[in-house]
C-alpha cells in the first residue's frame, strides 16, 4: 500500500505491506536506525518515537497507521549539528551508560515535558512507566529530565 | 515479530466500516488504536485477514456531557478519557482508571472502546464501566442498540458485540460526587493487574467491579448488597469474590487473587467511604 510519511522533516512516499510496523519501516526502509526495538510487545519502551507530536511505542503502531502523519525519530531532533537541550541534558547529567534505552528515553521525556512542563520528580518517575532501563538505575535519567525542565527548553 | 499477512482497509465513516466488515465476514476485525490487536497478531495469537481501520474516523472521538451521564466516543483515547475536564468533575473514577491503562506511549494510541469491544476481563476499564453501570451503544447494519454493560461479558474476550457491529459510543452515568476508589495491583508499573478493583459508595448506592478475577470483569453483586443492608466495609469486603472465578497463572495463584480482592475491596470502600 502507497504511504506518504513525513518523518524529520523529510516527506517520503513508499510503498509497504500493510503488516509493516512503523519501527520497521523507519529502521529498515528509512535508516533510520536510532530507534531501537527491545522486547517488541510494547513494554521496553526502547522503540519510542513521536507520531504527530506524541510519543508512541513504534512495535505497536503499523506504518499504514502513520500514513499523512508527521513523525519524529531521535535523529531528526538536533538542529544544525547541535544536540535537542534534552540530549544535552543527557549528556550533562549522566543520563545514559549502555545507551540502549535512550533513544526512547528522550523521545519519551520530551512528550512528557510537552503535557507537564514544570513536572515534579514523582510525575516524571511516573510518566516514565513505559521506558524500561538496564543499567543506569533510573536516577539520572530522571534527574537529566528536570534539569532540561529547568531550563525551560 | 511481525503480524502474518493481511489486507488493509481505512474506512472514512462509521457506516462504510461496518459494510465493509459485514462484506468480509468473519475474517476481518476492526482496527482502532490497535494496542490490544496489534500485539495479539504479532504473537501470531490472532490472524484476521482484512483490518477495517477505523482509527481515523475522528467524529467517534468526544466526551459530551449528556445531562444524567456522560457520553464518551468509542474512539476517545485513553489520554483523552484521563485528562477529561468533564470526566474529572463528573466520573473522576472513570478518569483515574483511564490513567492507570499501560503507560503515556500507549494512552497515546489506545482508545475506551477498543479496550471495551476487546473484552479483556485483565483490562481496566472494562471493569470500570461496568462497576459504573455503564450503557454501550454499538452500531450494525441493522441500526443501532444499547446494550447494558452487565449484559456485555459473555466469556474470555467474548462480548455481545455481533460480528458485525462496532461500538461507538460509552454511556456513564454521573457519580454525583459519589465516593471512589481504583485500586490495581501489579509488579511494575505498566503491567496488567494481577487483580484490580473500581469501586464507587455514595447518594445511597455501591458499585464495586474486579480486574482480572475471571473470564470476565465480575461484578462484585454480593459486596453492593451487603453494603445496601448495611454491613461494615471489612464484612462486605469479605464478599469480594463471590461472584468471580480466578485463574492461576505465573503472576498469582486463584486462592491468592481471592485474597487480594478482599484486601483490595476493603481498601477501595474505605478509600470511597471517605
Ligand atoms: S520494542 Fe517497542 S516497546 Fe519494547
Ligand atoms: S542505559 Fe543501558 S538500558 Fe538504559
Amino acid at each position: 500500500m502507497k504511504i506518504s510519511v513525513t518523518v524529520n522533516g523529510k516527506t517520503h512516499e513508499s510503498d509497504v505491506e500493510p503488516r509493516t510496523l512503523l519501527v520497521q519501516y523507519v529502521r529498515e526502509d528509512l535508516g533510520l536506525t536510532g530507534t531501537n526495538i527491545g522486547c517488541d510487545t510494547s513494554s521496553c519502551g526502547a522503540c519510542s518515537l513521536h507520531l504527530d507530536g506524541e510519543a508512541v511505542k513504534s512495535c505497536t503502531v503499523l506504518a499504514v497507521q502513520a500514513d499523512g502523519s508527521q513523525v519524529t525519530t531521535i535523529e531528526g531532533l538536533a538542529t544544525d549539528g547541535k544536540m535537542h537541550p534534552m540530549q544535552d541534558a543527557f549528556m550533562q547529567n549522566h543520563g545514559l551508560q549502555c545507551g540502549f534505552c535512550t533513544p526512547g528515553m528522550v523521545m519519551a521525556a520530551i512528550s512528557l515535558l510537552r503535557e507537564n512542563a514544570n513536572p515534579t520528580e514523582e510525575e516524571v518517575r511516573i510518566g516514565l512507566e513505559g521506558n524500561l532501563c538496564r543499567c543506569t538505575g533510573y536516577h539520572n535519567i530522571v534527574q537529566s529530565i528536570l534539569a532540561c525542565a529547568k531550563g525551560g527548553k | 515479530m511481525i503480524p502474518s499477512l493481511f489486507d488493509y482497509k481505512r474506512a472514512s465513516s462509521a457506516a462504510e466500516a461496518i459494510s465493509l466488515v459485514a462484506e468480509y465476514g468473519d475474517d476481518a476485525k476492526f482496527l482502532a488504536g490497535g494496542h490490544s490487536l496489534l500485539p495479539l497478531m504479532k504473537l501470531r495469537l490472532a490472524a484476521p485477514s482484512v483490518l477495517v481501520d477505523i482509527g481515523r474516523l475522528k467524529d467517534l472521538s468526544y466526551i459530551t456531557d449528556a445531562g444524567s451521564y456522560i457520553a464518551i466516543g468509542a474512539l476517545t483515547r485513553h489520554m483523552d478519557v484521563e485528562t477529561s475536564p468533564i470526566l474529572k468533575q463528573h466520573v473522576p473514577l472513570l478518569a483515574c482508571a483511564a490513567g492507570h491503562v499501560g503507560d503515556p506511549q500507549v494512552r497515546h494510541r489506545g482508545t475506551i472502546g477498543g479496550s471495551i469491544a476487546h473484552a479483556d476481563s485483565a483490562s481496566d476499564l472494562p471493569a470500570t464501566t461496568l462497576a459504573l453501570g455503564a450503557t454501550y451503544v454499538v452500531q450494525g447494519a441493522s441500526g443501532t442498540r444499547e446494550i447494558a454493560a452487565t449484559d456485555f461479558y459473555k466469556g474470555f474476550l467474548e462480548s455481545a458485540l455481533r460480528p458485525d457491529e462496532m461500538l461507538t459510543e460509552i454511556r456513564v452515568p454521573k457519580m454525583n460526587g459519589a465516593g471512589w476508589s481504583f485500586q490495581k495491583f501489579n509488579r511494575r508499573a505498566q503491567d496488567w493487574a494481577i487483580v484490580g478493583v473500581a469501586a464507587w459508595r455514595g447518594n445511597g448506592g455501591s458499585g464495586v467491579a474486579l480486574v482480572n478475577m475471571g473470564s470476565t470483569p465480575v461484578l462484585a453483586t454480593d459486596v453492593a448488597t451487603a453494603l445496601a443492608s448495611g454491613a461494615s466495609v471489612a464484612d462486605a469486603a469479605e464478599l469480594a469474590a463471590a461472584q468471580a472465578d480466578p485463574q492461576s497463572d505465573l503472576n498469582a495463584s486463584a486462592e491468592y487473587r481471592v485474597h487480594l480482592a478482599k484486601v483490595l475491596v476493603r481498601r477501595a470502600l474505605e478509600e470511597a467511604s471517605k
